[in-house]
């Protein structure tokens, strides 16, 4: 279990160090998500009725951003190799570093949102509930991406070929998130059923990310 | 036969098919003949594969 | 003929020269026929003639699942059971799918222009169709941009299974998506009670393109295996190139 937790620390502490990308990922939200009303247009009843589904993109596409990063350090430095080689379960390693991954590009994501809501003009009381599905939906994310993520590294493509092959996979997670962001604030659809099959993506992905990402770098550098 | 007036739609959409699956089939047809002719042209230059050559090892 | 020789390359091309003729006098003999019931077939009482877009739009659709399917077994091959032709097979499969995914979404756009007045709506059909076509370009993109074709073709077989799994999820969740965002479709969908003179058309069709998929999928994979002699010949011929010289 320590061997884990400290794989988990390390990781942590990589991205939040200067050159760690850990608040680039907030930041990028925070552009993208402002310069949707230059496309749109500053019609505040138009950007409320869309604001969930701008916040979701937003995040996807923030979370896809700094998924490149997820394993090009590693594997640039050999660390990668040494993971490979130890006796910890290659998929508990990877799933590791998806767990740092999200706590230090995924959270700050959730965070910010309240703030980049009322840019939005999303009303205050569904904010609490969009804020909600990002947070359960972040770590899907971030964990399918783990896959593409894999797959580039033992490519050495990096970031486009990582986002073709990551975006059509998160399609079902977009879906639920936005549904269920969507029904806390318009009210009649329930918001129950979008956000348990959100959440229950999220299960999922903790083990077919890490399962799939083993197996992607075990094949790939072998 | 008369195809009403969608005509055109019912037509292109043949069309269409027809186009991909003869592009199909011509590049399956084509690179046949581009391999057999480099492969032609790597044995008449000598070159052979692995297991022509394991003899010469093992003198 | 026991079936472990499929997995030497030299005997599987013999196969394939011997079944290939054989398989495409099939497909054009079935195609013919099924052609010909489908100009015979009646006209759809709402879309009139339309409906004979059909016979092209729903075999395609079937037939770029059938190959994702042929593609997740060739990378159970290739990954699991380690077969010596799984990743020829995985690899050869690949554009043959993209393409029927092509016709699909094309001829779905040529059928709703009329039906429903637009070329491209985000039904739930066609919606999953194109999510699959970005997945197929995904898998393609693993296959040719690879430097090393082994590489490549591990990671197209991962790809491959992941979207065997994330498939039904993607469809589910699309269909889920558009009951939200559409009134009930005026269009009515096709499953509910065909009349055998529109379905025996229609599987016939589907028996055509299946036969063409076998035909073009042995051809390529022919092509996938003349290819890599060609590289390893070429690979050898520098390698000796080199030795001469030191």
């Amino acid at each position: 279990m320590s061997a884990f937790v400290s794989l988990l620390v390390r990781d942590m502490r990589l991205s939040v160090r200067v050159g760690g990308g850990a608040l680039m990922g907030a930041l990028f939200f925070l552009i993208v998500v402002t310069m949707m009303p230059f496309a749109i247009g500053p019609d505040l009843g138009l950007l409320s009725r869309i604001g969930p589904a701008i916040l979701w993109l937003g995040a996807l596409l923030a979370s896809l951003l700094a998924l490149d990063r997820l394993f090009a350090t590693d594997h640039d430095d050999g660390s990668l190799d040494l993971l490979m080689m130890g006796r910890m379960p290659l998929e508990l390693a990877v799933a590791a570093k998806a767990i740092a991954h999200w706590l230090t590009t995924g959270l700050p994501l959730v965070v910010i949102t309240p703030v980049l809501g009322l840019m939005l003009n999303v009303e205050l009381r569904a904010m609490g509930w969009v804020s909600l599905t990002l947070l359960a939906g972040t770590p899907a994310l971030t964990f399918i991406g783990l896959i593409g993520a894999a797959l580039s590294v033992a490519l050495r493509r990096g970031g486009l070929l990582l986002a073709v092959l990551v975006l059509p996979l998160t399609v079902p997670v977009l879906i639920f998130g936005v549904a269920a962001a969507n029904a806390a604030i318009v009210g009649p659809a329930p918001f129950g059923p979008p956000f348990a099959v959100l959440c229950a993506l999220s299960l999922a992905s903790f083990v077919l990310g890490p399962v799939a990402a083993a197996a992607a770098l075990r094949h790939g550098l072998e | 036969m008369n195809l009403g007036q969608h005509a055109d739609f019912v037509i292109a959409s043949y069309a269409v098919t027809v186009f991909v699956v003869g592009a199909l089939v011509a590049w399956v047809t084509l690179d046949y003949s581009a391999q057999r002719r480099i492969l032609g042209d790597l044995e008449d230059r000598g070159v052979t594969r692995r297991s022509r050559r394991a003899g010469k090892y093992q003198r | 003929m026991p079936v472990i020789d499929l997995a030497n390359p030299t005997r599987f091309l013999g196969i394939v020269s011997r079944v290939l003729p054989w398989l495409a006098a099939a497909t054009v003999l079935v195609f013919a026929f099924g052609l010909a019931r489908v100009m015979n077939a009646p006209d759809d009482y709402q879309q009139g003639a339309t409906v004979k877009i059909m016979f092209l739009h729903v075999p395609a659709a079937w037939l770029s699942m059938m190959c994702w399917g042929v593609m997740s077994v060739s990378a159970l091959g290739t990954l699991v059971w380690r077969h010596p032709l799984a990743d020829v097979a995985g690899k050869a499969a690949a554009p043959i799918g993209a393409a029927f995914t092509f016709i699909c979404l094309i001829t779905g756009s040529l059928w709703g222009r009329p039906t429903w007045g637009t070329y491209w709506v985000w039904d739930a059909r066609l919606t999953s169709m194109l999510v699959l076509f970005l997945l197929y370009l995904g898998v393609l993109a693993l296959y040719w941009t690879a430097e090393d074709p082994g590489r490549g073709s591990r990671a197209a077989a991962i790809l491959a299974l992941v979207g065997a799994v994330n498939i039904p999820i993607i469809k589910f969740s699309v269909e889920y998506w558009n009951t939200l965002h559409q009134p009930a479709s005026l269009f009515r969908k096709g499953g509910s009670a065909i009349d055998s003179s529109i379905l025996i058309p229609l599987l016939i069709m589907a028996g055509a393109f299946t036969l063409l998929f076998f035909t073009l999928h042995l051809a390529a994979m022919r092509n996938e295996i003349l290819r890599r002699r060609v590289r390893s010949m070429r690979l050898m011929q520098a390698q000796e190139l080199a030795e001469a010289r030191s």
